[in-house]
């Protein structure tokens, strides 16, 4: 298959280009960008005449809910729709059941996978075994097995010394750990952050200590360990500070946030729908510009999706009750587009936060438009206004906070290895 | 928050006291006002609601509460069905719904209800069909609207007016529902100085944002109070850290005649009930002439009956 994608405004942050330019790809690769390579007839011309060509988006947190919770979404429905969010590589959490903490699970889903359309699935394994916290995972067979990092996503760790142990084993082998910070004494029983409005509401707060806190830990360990640090879904101005200090100390740690902690705060909770309740919970105005911030200045190296289809059902009760998460893979891009233009962003830098830097986080190929390189590509329109309602999704799951908010910028073609997975009516 | 008024600024429901304006506040206790009598009358009852079916739904066991509703809307002569759900009982999420559902089925015209979870009210009036009205009658620690409400009431009854007045909450804030209803209705109401007295562990993060001054001791706080409002402690509270006993509470917090001697000498003493005496409050003043506790429930009715008449679209009898 042979595709001459025409015409487009090409934004490849990794190569630093950003102009009208014509991509070629064949037999799944990249082979010209700019002149057409001698003799080349495309099967397939697509005209991107007034569209934008980027890397394909690599998405840290895609949750497909296989094993275990189909009757959230399907392996099917969310990869669908990854490509229509224009993902081509995601991270999958382990957090399924049973969470993926033995090689033959991992084996299983990314056979599965491999077998779909959609994007490349990249398992992150279990840090402990049913992430119960407790005992570690065969850390060196899962790699083996295909898991890019290894993570309790939002199970905690109670005992620092087995996070100690974690990281030293982990190290030992060169293995990235992606932690969420947060303290699980200091978050019990909190749905909401804590601070005016959850006072004003009645809802048990997580204090921004939780996360603090456990950054402290989690650096103070990472320093001693020398382990691979990846820092997932900060949401406090004050652990974003932390990182930045971390960093600037010379500590190799990174750190992602979700892309709807860029737009949204406490405030939204007033009116307590349960959309609006996340992990980590949508903290004070104030948490939120410190991010919008930090992802200006390269502080926080990449946006995610931190994608939670939920049935409609585990919504369907009063707030405390229900079921943290949001639907989001679909919305990942227009969101990071929203945030650039709010904050007067070039175009390649708030791609480069979707495609080539969490690429580098996940260790994997992609999330640039070298010539030779796989022909993972997003091709989208900026422009493109449209109404986020379940029927405007793909994903199985309606729930996001942003339901029937106006968007603007969607997909309307995802290449993956250079083939048409996506292809917006 | 105002999907609880209709878009001509009558009441649709009501769930919280955050946000309704002043000038309903004032009807509804007008209203109440001219509801006192009735329990006066030798036949307890006006035709108000003749023919309405109102459901007392408790997923949180309360006698009280649930009493006053339903003696408020027997008085208003409307049909009372009461429905203690146990939330242990209840296979979480949808059987709420489930639950509304049905009794929507059976032509109910008033939901009254009560739920451990804040914004359990609010969810079920989003969720019930149009002519359905849903009363809080507290949900978790968010709001406990008419016992607000009826704290108000009192409030005016014994002096007057608010906008003259100092008054102090003192205790548990941090899980009190009625509190943070009464701090909404006082500083809607014109009440310059709102004050909430308590150990930082039971102090919500924040509460200065709701519009209070903020003390830890009961001896500058009480100063010059012209109602003192004293929240029930549950023993639980005992447990997880918050306080170390109900001795060394009470000594600090618990309401005593020295520490309201700082008060106004004719300051009133309010309590939501029930009381644990010996713990946030001593029965002398409990039972002493400054306090109006009893008249407080007295009143809860009328206050009820003004709420229902209002969702039922009725006036003052």
């Amino acid at each position: 298959m042979k595709i001459h994608i025409k015409n487009g405004r090409v934004v490849d942050p990794m190569n630093a280009l950003d102009a009208q330019a014509d991509v070629y790809v064949a037999a799944g690769r990249i082979v010209a960008v700019g002149h057409a390579p001698a003799d080349f007839h495309p099967n397939r011309v697509i005209d991107a005449d007034g569209l934008v060509v980027c890397p394909g988006l690599v998405d840290l947190s895609v949750r497909l809910r296989e094993p275990g919770y189909e009757y959230k979404a399907t392996l099917e429905s969310e990869m669908l729709a990854a490509a229509a969010g224009g993902v081509t590589s995601l991270a999958c959490p382990p957090d399924t059941d049973p969470p993926l903490d033995e090689p033959g699970l991992v084996e299983m889903l990314k056979f599965r996978a491999k077998n779909l359309p959609g994007p490349r699935v990249y398992p992150i394994g279990a840090l402990t075994q049913k992430l119960d916290g407790k005992l570690l995972t065969e850390m060196a067979e899962l790699t083996e097995a295909g898991c890019r990092a290894f993570t309790q996503a939002d199970a905690p760790i109670a005992d620092t010394q087995v996070l100690l142990r974690a990281m030293e084993y982990a190290a030992t082998f060169g293995f990235a750990l992606w932690l969420r910070p947060q303290d699980v004494s200091l978050a019990r029983s909190g749905v909401a952050h804590d601070g005016a409005v959850a006072s004003r509401l009645g809802l048990p707060g997580i204090p921004a200590l939780a996360e603090t806190v456990a950054l402290a830990t989690i650096l103070q360990l990472a320093r001693a360990t020398g382990a691979r640090v990846h820092l997932t879904r900060l949401s406090t101005r004050e652990g974003i500070a932390m990182v930045r200090a971390a960093k600037a100390q010379g500590l190799a740690v990174s750190c992602d946030v979700a892309s709807a902690h860029v737009h949204l705060s406490e405030n939204d909770l007033m009116g307590f729908d349960a959309h609006f309740h996340l992990i980590p919970p949508l903290r004070s105005l104030r948490d939120r510009d410190a991010i919008r911030e930090a992802l200006r200045d390269g502080s926080i190296d990449a946006l995610c999706s931190d994608h939670t289809p939920v049935d409609e059902d585990a919504k369907l009760v009063p707030f405390g009750e229900s079921e943290p998460g949001a639907s989001g893979v679909e919305l990942l891009l227009p969101l990071t587009l929203k945030w650039a233009r709010e904050m007067g962003v070039p175009l390649s830098q708030a791609i480069d936060l979707i495609s080539w830097k969490p690429a580098q986080i996940l260790g994997v190929p992609g999330g640039h438009l070298s010539v030779g390189g796989n022909a993972d590509i997003c091709i989208f329109d900026e422009s493109a206004e449209w109404i986020v309602t379940p029927r405007a999704l793909a994903s199985q799951g309606g729930n996001t906070p942003f339901l029937d908010q106006p968007m603007q910028g969607r997909v309307r073609y995802t290449l993956i290895d250079g083939h048409l997975d996506f292809e917006a009516h | 928050m105002n999907f609880q008024l209709t878009s001509d600024g009558r009441l649709r429901h009501l769930l919280t006291l955050d946000g309704l304006p002043r000038a309903t506040l004032t009807q509804i206790l007008d209203t109440a006002e001219s509801f006192m009598d009735v329990g006066e009358r030798e036949v307890k009852k006006v035709p108000l609601l003749r023919g309405k079916a109102i459901f007392n739904l408790f997923f949180e066991p309360s006698t009280r509460t649930r009493t006053t509703f339903e003696i408020a809307a027997k008085r208003l002569s409307a049909d009372v069905v009461n429905l203690n759900i146990a939330t242990s009982s209840q296979s979480k999420g949808e059987a709420i719904l489930d639950t509304v559902d049905n009794l929507s089925a059976m032509h109910a015209d008033m939901f009254i209800v009560r739920h451990s979870q804040s914004g359990a009210a609010h969810f079920i009036a989003r969720h019930v069909a149009p002519h359905i009205t849903v009363v809080n009658a507290g949900d978790g620690r968010h709001a406990h609207p008419t016992q607000g409400l009826l704290d108000m009431f009192t409030i005016r009854r014994y002096k007057g007016a608010f906008h003259n007045l100092t008054v102090a909450i003192v205790g548990d804030l941090l899980h009190s529902r009625v509190a943070r209803s009464q701090i909404h209705a006082l500083t809607t109401l014109g009440v310059p100085e709102v004050r909430v007295i308590g150990p930082k562990t039971l102090l919500p993060a924040g509460v200065e944002q709701m519009g209070v001054k903020v003390f830890h001791d009961m001896e500058t706080g009480l100063r010059d109070c012209d109602v003192v409002i004293m929240l029930r402690l549950q023993n639980e509270r005992m447990r997880g850290a918050l306080l170390p006993s109900a001795q060394e509470y009470f000594k600090f917090f618990g309401l005593t005649p020295e520490k309201l001697a700082r008060a106004k000498p004719d300051a009133i003493v309010m309590h939501p009930g029930p009381m644990n005496r010996g713990v946030e409050i001593d029965s002398e003043v409990a039972d002493g002439p400054q306090s109006v506790i009893l008249p407080q429930v007295t009143y809860g009715i009328a206050v009820r009956m003004a709420v229902m008449a209002m969702l039922a679209g009725g006036t003052a009898a």
